[in-house]
């Protein structure tokens, strides 16, 4: 089973789903971003999983991996600062209380 | 767990599979155990540290998977960078008057049939495409990378170093306190 490309792909679409699932149902902020870094995860490891079992790809997924992880580093950076700048005006992390647009 | 997962390697072995898939097997049950927990835990702060479970269990995968400089950027970015990150915003933004009586939203039901929906339509997807790959892994050795990633890659490169200096500029404009401001 390890020498197959689908158990690689089916297992990244599981993460990406359990990923996809606590984002749209968390109320935490924070909690949604963990859901975020899950599904970037499950892409991440779909990426790695044709470099290794697709040879005209030669070393390109896992080039393109690599960038991924630091693009994701950058995301979580700046979304966080994001999420801790609202805390700080809303004194909330839980997202169906910032409500101030529909008021 | 330790010891469930010990049974479980010596009992797959007994079952005539070899190591490589052994390790897949427990990697992969850890990783969506973990995972699972990350999205349904009620307290957050677990959720974080399961959330480095999560990634160390992914780490290992990559090694399974013969990519061993991808899982060593895992180790450092995702367990000692970005979960320590997380750990400190959740600590940052914890409430002590209402942990949160309720984790989910009350979208949570379609939430978790439109995941359901999504993991099938993967699966699904996935085995019916020829991907015309071959059957044993290809083991990239980490000099040949390097090869590609600094001579092909170098201009990506050096825009993911400018992306990532802006993203810590702009981390900190945003999460700094205005002079002045409620504190």
């Amino acid at each position: 089973m390890s020498n197959s490309l689908d158990a690689y792909l089916i297992l990244s679409g599981l993460l990406f789903a359990i990923g996809s699932f606590g984002f749209l149902a968390r109320r935490n902020a924070i909690s949604m971003l963990m859901s975020i870094e899950l599904m970037l995860n499950g892409v991440n490891l779909s990426i790695v999983a044709f470099g290794a079992f697709i040879p005209a790809l030669g070393a390109q997924g896992s080039v393109i991996a690599l960038m991924v992880i630091a693009v994701a580093a950058a995301e979580a950076t700046v979304g966080l600062a994001i999420v801790i700048a609202i805390f700080r005006n809303k004194k909330t992390p839980l997202v169906d209380e910032y409500d101030q647009m529909s008021q | 767990m330790g010891a469930v997962t010990g049974i479980a390697a010596i009992m797959l072995v007994l079952l005539g599979q070899d190591w490589g898939d052994a390790l897949f097997w427990i990697l992969a049950a850890v990783m969506l155990g973990s995972a699972l927990l990350v999205v349904t835990m009620h307290d957050i702060i677990r959720c974080g540290l399961a959330m480095m479970v999560c990634f160390g269990a992914l780490a290992g995968i990559y090694v399974v998977l013969g990519a061993p400089l991808i899982a060593a950027a895992q180790v450092i970015v995702y367990i000692g960078a970005i979960s320590v990150l997380i750990l400190f915003a959740i600590m940052l933004t914890q409430t002590k008057d209402a942990p949160s009586r309720l984790v989910f939203q009350t979208q949570a039901v379609p939430a978790a049939i439109s995941a359901v929906v999504i993991a099938v339509i993967i699966a699904l997807a996935i085995a019916a495409t020829d991907w015309h790959e071959v059957p044993e892994r290809i083991r990239l050795a980490t000099d040949a990378l390097s090869q590609v990633l600094f001579n092909d890659f170098v201009l990506p490169f050096e825009i993911v170093s400018v992306l990532l200096l802006a993203a810590v500029v702009g981390g900190v404009f945003l999460a700094k306190r205005e002079p002045g401001g409620p504190s």
